[in-house]
C-alpha cells in the first residue's frame, strides 16, 4: 500500500484511489482542522465524494438537491461571512449550467469559493453529450479573478485540493469520474499553482499537457524517444494563471509545441498556450489536439481519448506531423 | 374507463418491457433502472394507448411530443420506442458502448422517436412549455406531454417553467411528476423538502392531481381528465416506486444506477414475472 502525504493530510492506500475519493477525503481531513471549511453539492454527494466530508461535520455539510446555480449563489454568500466553501457537482453543472452565478456572485465579488468539479471532459463518456464537458476550462478561464486548476492524476489531484483552500479567492479544480491511470507513483513531486511540472526534458518537441492527457504524453514521449525524437514533457496542470516561462523556454527549445487536453481546442489549455506563444512574438510549429469544435460521440473514456486523438497514439502521429512542419525562422533560433 | 381487455393489454406489455429494460441494463453494464421502473407504467400508457405518432414517421409535424425532462430515464425510453418500431432493436444490444447512438441520455438527433435531448435535469420541461406555446400560437392541435423527476423538481427552472406554464395556460400540456419519493443521494424531503408539492404547483396556477402512477385505471383518468381541462395546465403527481417491479429495488436509493450480474439478472427477470 502506497502511502501519500500532504501537509495537513495522509492517506495510506493512494494507489487504489481515484481523483475524486482522494479529493474527497483530503478535503475531509482537512475539514477536520480548518473549521472555516464547509462543504456543499447538489444531489450529487455520493458522486463527487464531497460526501464524505458529511459524517464527521454534518453541521458543515449541505446537500441543496439538485439546484446548481443556488448552490453558487449560497456558496457566494457564505463566504462573505469568512467561510470557505468548497463546492462540487459535474464539471457541465458547475461550468455551465451555474456560469453567470459563479461569474457574477463568485468572481466579480472576489469571494473565497472552491470549486471541485468531477466528470469532466469525456470521463463519463457513456452519459453523452449533456455529461460530457469539453467547455469548462474555456468558460472558467474567461472570469476575472478564477484560477483554474486540471490535475493530471489522483496524488496530484490531493496536492491541488490542499493548494487552493490555501489560496484566498475564487479557485476551479477539474477531475475525472475516477478511471484515470495515475501519473505519480508517490508523493515526491512539486506542486505549485501556475508553475508547470516538467516531467521530460526533450529538445525536438514540446508536448503540454493537462489532466488526463498527461499519462499519455509521457508514455507517447517515450515511444518517441525510441525512435530518437526527444520530446519534452510538461504537466500544465494550472490552465491560469499559465506558467508563460515554462512555454517560452518550450518554444526557444524546441520550436515544436503540441498542447494536448480532454477539451475543447476553443479557449482552454490550447489556447491559454497559444496566447503566450502569439504575445512572444517567437515562430513555432503549433498543433492543439482536443475535441475540435464537436460534440463526442458516446462511449467508454478510453474509447475517446483514441478517437479524438488525445491518447499516446494520437500524440505520437501529431509528433510525427509537427516534426514535418514548416515555421518562420527569427534570429534567436539557436537549435540547430 | 379503462376496459378490462386494454388495462390486461397494458399490463403485459409493461412487464414484458421491464424484462427488456432488466436485458439492456445486463448487456449494457449499468443503467439509471430505478426511475426507469418508477416512471415505467405512465410511458407504457403514453405510448401504447395515448399518444397520436407514426413510428413510421418519426418527424411528422402533427404528432403528440412527449418529452422526458428526467433524462436519465432514457433506458427505459429507449426500450418503448425500440418495441414501437422507431428504429432496430438490435441497436440496444450496443447501448451505452463506443460509437452506439444512445448515451445514457437520448440524443434526439441520434435517436428516431425522442423529440429532445435530455439528460441535464430541468431543461425539458421549459423546453415542453415551449412546444405547448408554439403549438397553440400556430394552431396545431397536437398535445405535448412532459415527465419530470421529483428530483428534478429542486432545480430552479422547473419552477421557472411552471409559472410560465401557469402564466399563458398551456392546457395543450400534461405535466408527469414522478413521484418516487427519491433522489441520486437519497430521500427529497431529506435532502431537500418539496412538499406540498400539489400546493406549490397550484400556487403556480396549475390544477394538480394526485394518483397511483403504477395503477392504470388511475394513469388513464388523470390524463383524460388533463385533456378535458381547458382553465389551467394540469400536473399529475404519479405516486410511484423507485424500482417498481423487481422485488430488491424497490425503494432502495442504491438502484438509482446499477449494474447486473448473471445472477442478479435472473433474479430481476423473476421478479418481473411474477408479479
Ligand atoms: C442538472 C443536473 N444535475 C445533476 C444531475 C445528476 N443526476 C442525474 S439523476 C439525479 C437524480 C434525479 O432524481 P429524480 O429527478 O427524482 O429522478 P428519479 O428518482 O426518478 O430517477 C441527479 C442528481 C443531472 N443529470 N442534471
Amino acid at each position: 500500500m502506497a502511502k501519500a502525504q500532504g501537509l495537513t493530510w495522509t492517506i495510506s492506500d493512494a494507489d487504489h484511489m481515484t481523483q475524486a475519493e482522494i479529493y474527497g477525503e483530503v478535503l475531509t481531513q482537512i475539514g477536520k482542522t480548518n473549521k472555516k471549511v464547509v462543504a456543499l453539492t447538489t444531489d450529487l454527494a455520493k458522486s463527487t465524494k464531497i460526501g464524505k466530508f458529511q459524517p464527521d461535520m454534518p453541521d458543515r455539510f449541505f446537500n441543496l438537491g439538485i439546484a446548481e446555480a443556488n448552490m453558487m449563489g449560497i456558496a457566494s454568500g457564505m463566504a462573505e461571512t469568512g467561510l470557505i466553501p468548497v463546492v462540487s457537482t459535474f464539471a457541465v453543472f458547475a461550468s455551465l449550467r451555474a456560469a453567470e452565478f459563479v461569474r457574477t456572485d463568485i468572481c466579480y465579488q472576489q469571494r473565497n469559493v472552491k470549486i471541485i468539479a468531477t466528470h469532466s471532459g469525456t470521463s463519463f463518456g457513456q452519459a453523452g453529450t449533456t455529461h460530457h464537458c469539453t467547455e469548462d476550462l474555456s468558460v472558467m478561464r474567461t472570469f476575472a479573478g478564477m484560477t483554474v486548476i486540471a490535475p493530471a492524476d489522483a496524488r496530484e489531484t490531493g496536492k491541488a485540493v490542499e493548494a487552493v483552500i490555501e489560496r484566498d479567492g475564487p479557485c476551479y479544480i477539474r477531475i475525472g469520474r475516477g478511471f484515470e491511470p495515475p501519473l505519480y507513483k508517490d508523493m515526491d513531486f512539486e506542486f505549485e499553482i501556475g508553475k508547470a511540472n516538467q516531467l521530460k526534458d526533450g529538445t525536438d518537441v514540446a508536448v503540454i499537457a493537462c489532466g488526463p492527457c498527461v499519462v499519455h504524453a509521457v508514455d507517447a514521449a517515450q515511444q518517441a524517444e525510441a525512435q530518437g525524437v526527444s520530446v519534452r514533457v510538461l504537466n500544465m496542470h494550472t490552465i491560469k494563471p499559465i506558467d508563460e516561462e515554462a512555454i517560452l523556454a518550450a518554444v526557444m527549445d524546441t520550436r515544436r509545441v503540441i498542447t494536448v487536453e480532454d477539451h475543447s481546442v476553443i479557449g482552454g489549455l490550447g489556447s491559454a498556450v497559444a496566447d503566450v506563444i502569439a504575445a512572444s512574438g517567437k515562430g513555432c510549429a503549433f498543433r492543439k489536439l482536443g475535441y475540435q469544435d464537436e460534440y463526442s460521440i458516446v462511449g467508454y473514456p478510453d474509447d475517446l481519448l483514441h478517437k479524438y486523438k488525445i491518447d499516446a497514439d494520437g500524440i505520437l502521429e501529431t509528433i510525427g506531423e509537427v516534426l514535418k512542419a514548416d515555421f518562420e525562422e527569427d534570429e534567436d533560433w539557436e537549435d540547430e | 374507463m379503462l376496459k378490462p381487455a386494454e388495462k390486461k393489454k397494458l399490463a403485459d406489455k409493461a412487464r414484458e418491457l421491464r424484462e427488456k429494460i432488466i436485458e439492456v441494463t445486463y448487456t449494457c453494464g449499468g443503467a439509471h433502472v430505478g426511475g426507469a421502473f418508477s416512471q415505467h407504467d405512465i410511458l407504457v400508457a403514453l405510448y401504447y394507448k395515448y399518444l397520436k405518432i407514426d413510428p413510421k414517421r418519426p418527424q411528422w409535424p402533427e404528432r403528440d411530443r412527449f418529452v422526458l425532462s428526467k433524462g436519465h430515464g432514457g433506458i427505459g425510453h429507449a426500450v418503448i420506442l425500440g418495441d414501437k418500431g422507431y428504429f432496430d432493436e438490435a441497436l440496444l444490444d450496443d447501448f451505452n458502448k463506443t460509437g452506439s447512438p444512445f448515451g445514457m441520455h437520448l440524443d434526439r438527433l441520434k435517436v428516431p422517436g425522442v423529440d429532445t435531448s435530455t439528460g441535464s435535469l430541468g431543461h425539458g420541461f421549459p423546453m415542453a412549455v415551449g412546444i405547448a406555446l408554439g403549438a397553440r400560437l400556430q394552431g396545431k392541435k397536437f398535445r405535448t406531454y412532459c415527465m419530470v423527476g421529483d428530483g428534478e423538481c429542486h432545480e430552479g427552472s422547473v419552477w421557472e417553467a411552471a409559472m410560465a406554464g401557469g402564466h399563458y395556460k398551456v392546457t395543450n400540456l400534461t405535466l408527469f411528476v414522478d413521484r418516487n419519493g427519491f433522489c441520486l443521494d437519497g430521500d427529497t424531503e431529506e435532502i431537500m423538502t418539496l412538499e406540498p408539492l400539489d400546493a406549490k404547483f397550484e400556487a403556480f396556477g396549475w390544477r394538480a392531481l394526485t394518483i397511483d402512477g403504477h395503477d392504470f385505471a388511475q394513469i388513464d383518468e388523470a390524463i383524460l381528465t388533463s385533456q378535458a381541462e381547458k382553465e389551467r395546465p394540469v400536473v399529475i403527481i404519479a405516486n410511484t416506486i423507485k424500482g417498481k417491479g423487481v422485488d430488491f429495488m424497490e425503494g432502495q436509493t442504491a438502484w438509482h444506477y446499477g449494474g447486473l450480474d448473471d445472477q442478479m439478472k435472473e433474479k430481476a427477470l423473476k421478479s418481473i414475472r411474477g408479479k
